[in-house]
């Protein structure tokens, strides 16, 4: 996994609420058997007219927002489907921060997955930030994970949460399986344990 | 005396393998249902790094998103699906994961088979790379999706890394009225708390209203406990979940069986155990429900009408009407009875089981798919399809017009041919009316197996009641 530890970039406005991973990618892009190359159905319908022609006015198909590697949204962003290629299309795309003031569990979860960070700040923050990004390219913003803060285009500082655990795998990089498998030990002393004491889950 | 536990507590603390300072833990798994979607990277994944299945034999895999409903003897036409269940044979040959293929007549979706051959049991911690893992709560089983990162990593490990979630309360007493279902219930509580209303909770159902439902009825209801954000959904077993496990192919037999339920009998909640937040609902309240927009969270009562944006304050959630209302071809004001369908589905994770066959055959028995309506019954498994062949069903809903199918996700979210055409409209017992959920530009209305029945015999949505 890649490492995240600072992000200066262009911010995406996308003042929507609610949107669903079948909005972010729509099931018929997810008969792949790759993590790559999803892009092409990242917001697919909100990217295109019915005849399937580019729609110029959806935000990422914009000159000033085409380098986006952060977008800002709406509330309960990610709900829906557990598909991963929700993250994974938006990474394709160069997207690596999201900010919005709260997320679905399951998505939320995948994006630290992939060296993403999802950002949760109140209503008003967001909306402030939400005005910075309708700026364009020249109004980036700038994230700091080490510090958890987002500097914004007037020097103003948000600062943000971030879980500990999920924190230092991002600034690491780490392989999360890895780690895992170093608790070889406890996991079959577990197995062992719960062998005797629920039998018929292992007959 | 140690503080009162929850469910959701109890289930949690059995399965801890380690435990950091901020609370993070590494949860044991003790089964782990695949899908041909979600798990191809995975597998990869497994095959870049050289590790391993740990349990195989914990491990069950099922094609069912992409599968064909129609004759299973041809070739699958869509390369791309033909390739995600080649891969998904493949992987299972390799790893030696215990696998129902495409012509066993045990196949069907995922959700639908686990409890069927007794795979899903009260007290376990069950995970799938798929949202509707919520629905193996209905048996007191602590059961939730994935993404492919943590389908590889409990493939390869066996447990997860989670932080606990919150305990939430949807206490529901009282009896359901004539034609309301399991389906109107869980519609009530996403349009009371929201389709964030959940969020970083595991809900768990009680009151005489769940104590009386069957084991489909509260499948039913914690499937779609996802829509309301929360991570799972559970419903505390008894005497009715033993019954319905008790000889099923994977259940625990003779002196395990009495083991075992001497164990569930202890999961319940203990009285005096705290919830983070708690909802009432009146069961005598609900009536038939069904959503007029492009979010599980519009909902409304079947006798109601279509909503107004101008009546919404917050400017986000008018901007977000007005687009559902265009998405959906809806005009404000509208009683919803006078919507006309052009499709019905009925069938997927929340609705396919031998139960909603019936509910709908009920309501299709004698009558016939109205004039321009296209309605397909799509069974949650074979062995559901069987079953309902031999109580007849299948004849009912040939003989009213309505199409009989091979079991799989199907319409539920268009992976496999059955999909809406741009503007068809369709009373669908499925879980999602996300834009493009069952088609590009299908507009989708979700509503119990009897209301889809309905609105296949009159031809619009229609409240099933006014069919006595």
């Amino acid at each position: 996994m890649d490492k995240f530890t600072t992000l200066n970039g262009v911010a995406a406005p996308l003042p929507m609420i609610n949107i669903d991973t079948d909005k972010i990618i729509p099931a018929v892009y997810l008969k792949t058997i790759q993590r790559k190359g999803l892009k092409k159905g990242l917001f697919y319908e909100l990217g295109h007219k019915p005849d399937g022609s580019e729609n110029p006015d959806f935000v990422l198909n914009q000159p000033a927002y085409s380098q986006s590697t952060i977008l800002v949204t709406g509330d309960n962003f990610g709900c829906g489907s557990s598909r991963e290629h929700a993250p994974w299309a938006l990474l394709d795309f160069g997207i690596r921060c999201i900010i919005a003031p709260n997320f679905a569990d399951i998505f939320f979860n995948n994006c630290f997955k992939n060296g993403m960070l999802p950002i949760k700040l109140p209503q008003e923050v967001v909306d402030q930030l939400m005005e910075d990004a309708k700026k364009g390219a020249n109004a980036k913003l700038s994230i700091d994970l080490e510090a958890q803060t987002i500097t914004r285009p007037d020097g103003g500082v948000v600062h943000f949460d971030v879980d500990p655990f999920r924190k230092h795998c991002l600034l690491n990089g780490l392989d999360e399986i890895g780690l895992t498998m170093q608790k070889g030990a406890e996991i079959s002393s577990f197995e062992d344990k719960n062998r005797l004491s629920q039998p018929w889950l292992w007959s | 005396m140690t503080k009162p536990r929850t469910l959701f507590d109890k289930i949690w603390d059995a399965h801890i393998v380690d435990r950091q300072a901020d609370g993070t833990c590494v949860i044991y798994i003790d089964r782990h249902l695949v899908h041909e979607v979600t798990s191809p990277q995975a597998f990869e994944g497994l095959r870049m790094t050289g590790r391993k299945v740990r349990r195989p034999e914990a491990t069950i895999a099922v094609p069912d998103h992409n599968v064909p409903t129609t004759d299973r003897s041809k070739p699958i036409a869509e390369p791309e699906s033909r390739l995600q269940l080649e891969t998904l044979a493949k992987n299972v040959a390799e790893f030696g994961v215990t696998y129902y293929d495409i012509n066993d007549i045990r196949q069907g979706i995922v959700h639908i088979i686990g409890p069927e051959q007794g795979h899903t049991q009260p007290g376990m911690t069950i995970v799938c790379g798929d949202s509707h893992t919520a629905t193996h709560g209905a048996f007191g089983s602590l059961a939730f999706g994935i993404g492919t990162s943590e389908v590889e990593h409990v493939l390869a490990t066996q447990t997860l890394i989670q932080q606990p979630a919150k305990n939430m309360l949807i206490q529901i007493d009282g009896e359901l009225g004539p034609g309301v279902t399991a389906k109107d219930i869980i519609l009530a509580v996403i349009g009371k708390i929201g389709t964030a209303g959940g969020t970083g909770h595991v809900v768990e159902f009680a009151g005489s209203t769940i104590r009386g439902l069957s084991m489909e009825g509260r499948m039913t209801v914690c499937n779609m406990t996802i829509e309301a954000g929360a991570r799972a959904g559970l419903v505390a077993p008894d005497e009715t979940t033993f019954e319905y496990m008790k000889g099923r192919p994977h259940a625990p037999k003779g002196a395990g069986w009495e083991q075992a339920v001497k164990f569930w009998k202890t999961l319940p909640s203990d009285p005096g155990a705290q919830y983070d937040k708690t909802v009432v609902l009146d069961a005598s309240e609900i009536v038939p429900h069904v959503t007029w927009g492009t979010s599980p969270e519009d909902v409304l009562p079947i006798t109601g009408k279509v909503p107004n944006p101008a009546d919404i304050q917050d400017e986000q959630k008018r901007a977000g009407m007005t687009r559902s209302l265009q998405y959906m071809g809806l005009t404000a004001g509208t009683p919803l009875t006078e919507v006309p369908v052009q499709r019905v589905f009925i069938g997927s994770c929340t609705n396919g089981r031998i139960e909603d066959l019936r509910a709908a055959a009920a309501v299709a028995k004698g009558r016939k798919v109205a004039a321009g309506v296209n309605a397909m019954v799509v069974p949650g498994s074979g062995l559901v399809k069987h079953q309902a062949e031999e109580e007849g069903l299948d004849q009912i809903f040939l003989a009213a017009g309505f199409e009989w199918r091979e079991p799989g996700c199907s319409m539920c979210l268009a992976m496999n041919p059955d999909k809406l055409e741009p503007g068809e409209r369709c009373a669908s017992t499925s879980n999602r009316n996300f834009e493009g959920r069952q088609g590009k530009g299908g507009r989708t209305h979700l509503v119990s197996p009897a209301m889809a029945a309905a609105a296949a015999v009159t031809g619009r949505l229609t409240d099933v009641r006014d069919l006595a």
